[in-house]
């Protein structure tokens, strides 16, 4: 077992002390873990891991440093399930216990999220729904309240599956839940999971905003202001919003992105107005006009801003999904993120200049960081 | 004794098994149980959650392809053929 607090913070700015930098890398054929230094300048790659089982995402348990990481299943020899490495990468077990929605409902098929919330690890999983565990990832329990909610039968399924691929929790009030999903849109809880109400006012499903509180919208990515405080953001496949009061309300704030199409979304860790999106060719899914480029607000997405100086502007005809993304918490903030064809990027100045990290991956599908 | 043949695959993930493992059973089911005693976990990596025979796998007991209920002789061949998938 890892000590318990093993991530270091400099508490009057909550800027960590970093000795070394964890990338966490789900790809198609399983996860990786890359160190680095300090400085974050060099880095090591170890694995795949997680028996090449496409892993979804791999993150890290804040508060007693285990790492996690969800895989699909069903076929070969490992159902969808959440592997566990208490040391940080060099070995992992596997657990499906209690991953299930019982006899006579759809299997588990993927595990698409993992997150530290409301004093539990949760899971977001396919078909959509929510898993708690309050043992540390050795076993799950379903989180009834939201499979419960009136709307379940008319979810659909976006073209990646029926997901539930996004988890935020208010640092304000731990009882306080946003889930995402695609394509039932975002729900919320005040009451820790026992009830949920769907939150996609004003946000565009096709070519109309969503008027009422229907269980709609295909949400690509949900994210909170470091804060919490209800500030929040998406990344939808018809737009990028904002809102102020919860998802009571949506803001779109794609006007000035080459495309309003993308799929992650990230948020700076002590300034909840700077976030970044990856704008993707809603058509073809790569960078548009195959130029690779993150694009930054630091106004909460009324004016964005392309970076792009280090990353390559010609042929880069490559996507980022929605959990390949992430940015750490040090000073000046990291961004990375990794692509479809195997990429990894890095940029140790917010943003302003990058370099190519490691290539030949198999296609990324997540990246999270952790500064230990 | 039954013999039961494990695949490559298998294998990997338990290399203790080895590639052949008699067991003293009357039912493929029964098989599994004294697999998963004798290999803790390999039973979860033969059945779903569910407790059914996962669903790219094959069960053969003497040649004949087989259920979790078909009966097992002392002298049967057991043998578990995953299915080739690409992607």
């Amino acid at each position: 077992m890892v000590e318990e607090h093993m991530f270091y913070y400099a508490v009057e700015r909550n800027v960590p002390m970093a000795t070394t930098i964890l990338l966490l890398v789900g790809t198609k054929k399983g996860a990786f873990v890359l160190r680095g230094d300090a400085g974050r300048e060099s880095w090591t790659v170890d694995g795949p891991y997680c028996a090449n089982r496409p892993t979804l995402h791999v993150n890290a348990d804040p508060q007693t440093g285990q790492l996690f990481a969800g895989t699909a299943g069903i076929e070969q020899w490992y159902s969808a399930g959440v592997w566990r490495s208490a040391d940080l990468g060099k070995s992992w077990t596997f657990s499906d216990t209690g991953l299930t929605y019982g006899e006579g409902e759809p299997a588990v098929e993927k595990v698409w999220h993992l997150m530290r919330a409301d004093g539990a690890v949760y899971a977001g999983v396919e078909p959509a729904g929510l898993f708690r565990s309050d043992d540390g990832g050795q076993s799950w329990e379903h989180v009834h309240g939201l499979r419960d909610h009136p709307s379940r039968p008319e979810w659909m399924p976006g073209n990646g599956g029926l997901c539930l691929h996004s988890i935020v929790s208010d640092p304000a009030d731990r009882r306080r839940m946003w889930v995402g999903t695609s394509a039932a849109g975002a729900f919320y809880t005040e009451d820790g999971g026992a009830t949920w109400e769907p939150r996609n006012r004003s946000v565009r499903n096709l070519d109309e905003p969503i008027l009422d509180d229907s269980a709609a919208g295909c949400v690509h990515k949900l994210i909170s202001a470091p804060q919490g405080s209800g500030l929040l953001y998406q990344q939808n496949h018809f737009g990028v919003y904002r809102s102020r009061d919860g998802g009571a309300s949506w803001q779109e704030i794609s006007a000035g992105l080459p495309s309003d199409f993308g799929f992650p979304m990230g948020v700076h860790p002590r300034d909840g107005r700077t976030v970044f999106v990856v704008p993707l060719d809603g058509n073809g899914r790569f960078m548009p006009e195959g130029r690779a480029a993150v694009w930054r607000s630091r106004d909460a997405g009324d004016t964005w801003e392309r970076l792009d100086r280090g990353l390559p502007q010609e042929h880069a005809f490559t996507g980022v999904l929605r959990e390949g993304l992430a940015t750490d918490a040090l000073d000046p903030v990291g961004i990375y993120f990794g692509t479809n064809t195997g990429q990894l990027f890095g940029s140790r100045d917010e943003g302003e200049t990058w370099s190519q990290i490691v290539d030949y991956l198999p296609p990324i599908l997540s990246v999270e960081v952790a500064v230990v | 004794m039954a013999t039961v043949l494990l695949p490559r695959t298998l294998v990997e993930l338990f290399p203790a098994a080895g590639g052949r493992v008699d067991v003293d059973a009357r039912s493929v089911g029964d098989v599994i149980e004294r697999l998963d005693a004798a290999y803790p976990g390999m039973g979860d990596r033969l059945l779903d959650a569910g407790s059914r025979l996962r669903r790219h796998l094959l069960l053969f007991v003497d040649q004949e392809r087989a259920t979790l209920d078909t009966a097992v002789g002392p002298r049967s061949e057991v043998r578990i053929i995953p299915a080739l998938s690409g992607g």
